[in-house]
């Protein structure tokens, strides 16, 4: 590893620290716009995280060590998915290890510490909250599988950085299962980032919570990270759809000059995708929790339907 | 004069005339006059091919061979005397209020489109328009099965509607399957469905595409003749429509949609070799041979227990053909034309006996010898010839399936011996108190039209006893075709 | 390795793969009126799939058969089951005797079925659809499954209906298109039934006062 390949690195994991809650901030601006309501400062999370980390901790009596690591672990993962994931270049230094399998497996251990966290202070809400974020990450799990088996079988590789190259470069070829990959991969990442029409992140009614009731415990710095973690995860869920599904403009070396030019592009491109978001957002409704099982049972539906099209239609000429 | 142009235009015209006068009050005498007409065509037909052998008609879209030509004869006859009993015995219907004027004319114009369907359906060279005619045929019975409006005609109906649907639908991915096969041999000039040219290269189609396309093809031409696990509309069409067409449905579609599946059978044995389409043929039809045995036993409606019946006996027919060779072919032709025969009579019957009674349960119908002789002797004797009892002819066909059976096919004699038992025991425990029970209504004081149950059963009887030689000759060449 | 796949072929493959999409959303959709309306897309995407391989073979029957799967399954049959449905006055959500998840689990046993049956066929098939055989026979056991599991008669017939699309399907896939008479036959054929199944369902109302079939269930052998 080289000097400039780890700085190459340390540029890309400073760049996702920086721009996911820039990101956040962006959406939440365009649903304020949709919605004609006045949108709140596009640095609004920057301050939001600053307020945080200057105010106190307070932890519940029952808390063990678990509740107060927890948000440092999960922090961690976020951090490492966001170096894995191949969003300015395909070739960094941390690119050999990066197996989509592995990064699937790095947001299941985020998931897993956040949900025992909540469950740790014994509140109802908190077990609440723990039991619909497993049930939603179980059926979510199995399409992001799918998902990326299918651009697995595409590119002979379940490599990250193989994919992309390998999408990047072959000719502009209509792909239907990628279609359905797509449409698969954003229905999951509809219901892992706690979306509309998964979950309402804007809620404060508990009982329809996911996500939120997880971390109402939470407070002070721990509670900053948690957000972070959450923008985080919503920044590393974007960008690998992108190097999925829309991998130009991804530099393939780890010069400098290189990963620079590539930025402006990326940042087009998480524009765009968080203004679709944000319409999506607005124009579904939540849906009632015992409906989560069919919306990701028709994105698992969708992506194992992109696996089998690509099986039977695509490796035959 | 063209005999073939003429009974099919018999039929169509009547059927379009019907539609628009149907309601006067020569219509059923123009039903009567028209069938009359096909028929003597069809007799003509026939007469022409015994004299010179096969024939194609319009081109080659039409094909008439020794095959299909007693199988048209049979359908015109049979044809025939179904106009002549549902005239009065729809008129009686109307009367007491069963049916309306309209769904008269409904029925009238139906029934003579549905038997243009099957004209085409068995004398057409295309195996699509076949197919097309196939479907068309159960059309134009969907209506009539529903004919009576009950709560229990139209779940009929609509069961025969989806279900029949749903096979036909599988035997056009067959046929679909079948053009495929066929267009690499004989290329895409459109004569490669054509059963003619088809049967010229059967050797070379190739043999996975070929057994895919006869599996759907039987699975879906055998929906249609009532073969198990598919059979489950057929007692309900068959009991709840009018009875004309149980007689019908019974009698003669079921012919023509093992017709078809037997010129599929032709294809699939010279491309795949002999053993595969017969083994499933035989598998298919025992089955349905002793489910129908069995269920028979349960039967409650006298309709119902006789569809049955027709399924029993189209499962022993696909049996005797899955068998194959001369003598089993031949067994299989003659008990065609016995059953039919035997069945539209046992129908004829059954819709008199059940006019008179006003019900079809069998243990509230008692003593219609003492109603009528007529009507009492009529049911026996049919009864009597499809259970197949000597000297009626279905004995004489069931005789030679048997030990055609018992000679190449030992393991399924008992289970053929033990079906048809059941059956029997069945059919006649519960026909038996019908007949000769006691009951207090008063005898009928004028005679029904029961003319046409006698013409057929002394047919049977007759070709039970002595077959022509010109007939034996005829079906012999039809069983040396079936290979 | 993809190189050499024409724009034509992709563009059948698309079709084809967004047929079966259809055949799916119809497998989950609840209500009947976008039902019908997707039965329609069907017909509309099978028609500019036919169109994509007549430009790219010349086979001019093929043009037809476009013609008249546009004519008819697009909208002729959308129009017709809009009127029954507006004259029968029912606007009914569709229930389903198994639920949605498990139905759509089942469809994707029968995808994989459909397509393992298929795959001997498209390889002896040298048309420029082969690969769509496949996907052909998916979407007629798919309708299959529709057609068992809706208790409402709507349904049952759009399921009936949509495996007519699947055999189509089949037969351009596989040999570009049957004789035109036989088209033409079948064409007849679906049209009168349609027909037909209009006037049915008059009757049925009128009986039972509702179009659930469930009510069709007491004919048993007793």
């Amino acid at each position: 590893m080289n000097f400039s390949g780890l700085l190459a690195q340390l540029f890309a994991i400073a760049l996702a620290l920086a721009a996911a809650p820039l990101l956040t901030g962006w959406v939440n601006q365009c649903r304020a716009w949709l919605q004609s309501r006045s949108a709140p400062p596009l640095l609004q999370p920057y301050y939001m995280l600053h307020k945080l980390f200057n105010k106190d901790v307070v932890l519940a009596h029952g808390a063990s060590d678990l509740f107060r690591f927890a948000p440092f672990i999960v922090f961690g993962c976020m951090v490492l998915a966001c170096a894995i994931i191949p969003s300015l270049s395909t070739d960094l230094p941390f690119a050999p290890s990066a197996d989509t399998i592995a990064l699937v497996g790095v947001f299941g251990l985020a998931r897993i510490f956040i949900s025992l966290a909540a469950m740790d202070i014994g509140t109802s809400f908190g077990s609440l909250g723990s039991r619909r974020e497993m049930l939603v990450g179980f059926l979510a799990e199995p399409a992001l599988l799918m998902v990326i088996f299918t651009t697995a079988l595409i590119s002979q590789s379940t490599s990250v950085a193989t994919i992309v190259e390998t999408l990047a470069h072959r000719e502009f070829i209509i792909y239907p299962s990628l279609a359905f990959a797509g449409i698969a991969f954003t229905f999951v990442s509809l219901a892992e980032n706690a979306r509309v029409p998964v979950d309402n992140p804007a809620t404060h009614l508990e009982l329809t919570m996911i996500h939120e009731a997880m971390v109402l415990e939470y407070s002070g710095r721990h509670l900053a990270l948690i957000e972070w973690a959450a923008s985080l995860k919503l920044y590393a869920y974007s960008c690998l759809g992108l190097a999925l599904f829309f991998p130009w403009g991804i530099a393939a070396g780890d010069s400098f000059l290189g990963l620079l030019a590539a930025v402006p592009l990326l940042a087009f491109k998480l524009a765009v995708g968080g203004f679709l978001l944000a319409v999506i957002e607005t124009v579904n409704a939540k849906m009632r929790i015992f409906r989560a099982p069919e919306f990701l049972g028709t994105a698992f539906l969708l992506a194992v339907l992109g696996l089998l099209v690509r099986l039977l239609l695509e490796t035959r000429v | 004069m063209d005999f073939f142009i003429l009974m099919l235009t018999f039929p169509l015209v009547s059927g379009a005339l019907l539609t628009v006068f149907g309601e006067r009050a020569w219509a059923p005498n123009l039903n009567i006059i028209a069938s009359l007409g096909t028929f003597l065509c069809a007799a003509g037909l026939t007469a022409e091919i015994v004299a010179s052998g096969p024939r194609m008609v319009f081109g080659e879209e039409f094909f008439i061979d020794s095959l299909n030509v007693f199988l048209v004869t049979l359908t015109a006859f049979v044809g025939l005397t179904t106009s002549i009993f549902s005239g009065p015995y729809m008129k009686n219907e109307q009367e007491h209020g069963r049916l309306t004027k309209p769904r008269l004319r409904l029925y009238k114009s139906m029934y003579q489109l549905f038997m243009f369907t099957m004209l085409v359906a068995l004398t057409t060279n295309n195996l699509g328009i076949l197919w097309v005619a196939m479907e068309a045929a159960t059309l134009t019975t969907v209506l009539l099965v529903s004919l009576y409006r009950t709560p229990a005609s139209l779940e009929a109906a609509w069961k025969y509607f989806i279900l029949c649907g749903v096979g036909i639908a599988q035997a056009l991915f067959g046929t679909i399957l079948l053009y495929f096969a066929a267009e690499r041999v004989l290329g895409e000039t459109g004569n490669a469905l054509l059963w003619t040219h088809l049967v010229d290269v059967k050797g070379q189609l190739e043999p996975t595409i070929m057994s895919l396309s006869f599996i759907f093809l039987l699975v879906g031409y055998g929906t249609k003749v009532g073969l198990a696990p598919l059979h489950n509309w057929l007692p309900d069409a068959h009991a709840e429509g009018p009875t004309p067409i149980s007689a019908v449905l019974s009698g003669l579609l079921l012919n023509v949609a093992l017709y078809a599946i037997l010129r599929c059978k032709v294809l699939a044995d010279g491309a795949i070799g002999p053993g595969f389409a017969g083994n499933l043929m035989m598998g298919f039809g025992l089955f349905t041979l002793v489910v129908a045995a069995f269920f028979l036993s349960r039967q409650k409606d006298v309709k119902r227990m006789f569809a049955y019946s027709s399924i029993e006996h189209m499962g022993l027919i696909t049996f005797a053909f899955g068998m194959g060779g001369a003598v089993a072919n031949f067994a299989g032709l003659l008990h065609m034309t016995m059953h039919s025969l035997t069945k539209s009579a046992i129908f004829f019957a059954v819709g008199h006996a059940t006019q008179k009674t006003g019900t079809q349960v069998m243990e509230n119908i008692r003593g219609l010898m003492k109603i009528n002789p007529l009507i009492g002797w009529g049911l026996m004797l049919g009864t009597l010839a499809i259970l197949g009892m000597p000297p009626f002819g279905v004995f004489a066909s069931e005789f030679m399936i048997l030990t055609h059976a018992m000679k190449h096919h030992a393991w399924a004699t008992p289970v053929l011996l033990l079906a048809l038992g059941v059956a029997f025991a069945a059919i006649f425990g519960k026909v038996q108190p019908m007949v000769f029970g006691e009951t207090e209504a008063k005898p009928l004081p004028h005679a029904p039209a029961i003319t046409p149950v006698f013409l057929h059963l002394s047919l049977v009887l007759m070709l039970g006893l002595y077959i022509p030689p010109y007939l034996t000759r005829w079906f012999h060449e039809a069983a040396r075709m079936l290979g | 390795m993809n190189a050499a796949i024409p724009l034509t072929a992709q563009l059948i493959n698309l079709f084809a793969a967004v047929i079966l999409l259809l055949a799916f959303a119809m497998l989950a959709q609840r209500r009947v009126l976008p039902l019908i309306n997707l039965f329609a897309l069907q017909g509309l995407t099978l028609a500019a799939s036919t169109i994509v391989a007549a430009v790219s073979t010349g086979q001019h029957h093929l043009y037809w058969s476009a013609g008249l799967t546009l004519l008819l399954k697009a909208a002729l049959l959308p129009w017709i089951l809009h009127r029954l449905v507006r004259r029968l006055h029912v606007k009914w959500e569709v229930e389903s005797l198994i639920n949605v998840p498990t139905t759509m689990l089942v469809g994707i046993g029968l995808v994989i079925i459909a397509f393992n049956v298929a795959l001997p066929i498209s390889q002896l098939s040298d048309t420029i659809t082969r690969g769509t055989l496949g996907i052909a026979l998916a979407v007629v056991m798919l309708a299959f499954l529709m057609m068992i599991t809706r208790t409402k008669a709507i349904p049952q017939v759009v399921g009936f209906l949509a495996m007519e699309n699947g055999l189509f399907l089949a037969a351009t896939s596989a040999t570009y298109g049957m004789p035109m008479v036989v088209e033409l036959g079948i064409a007849l054929d679906v049209l009168v039934g349609a027909i037909i199944l209009g006037v049915f369902f008059f009757q049925i109302r009128d009986q039972f006062d509702s179009l659930d079939i469930r009510h069709m269930e007491r004919l048993k052998d007793n």
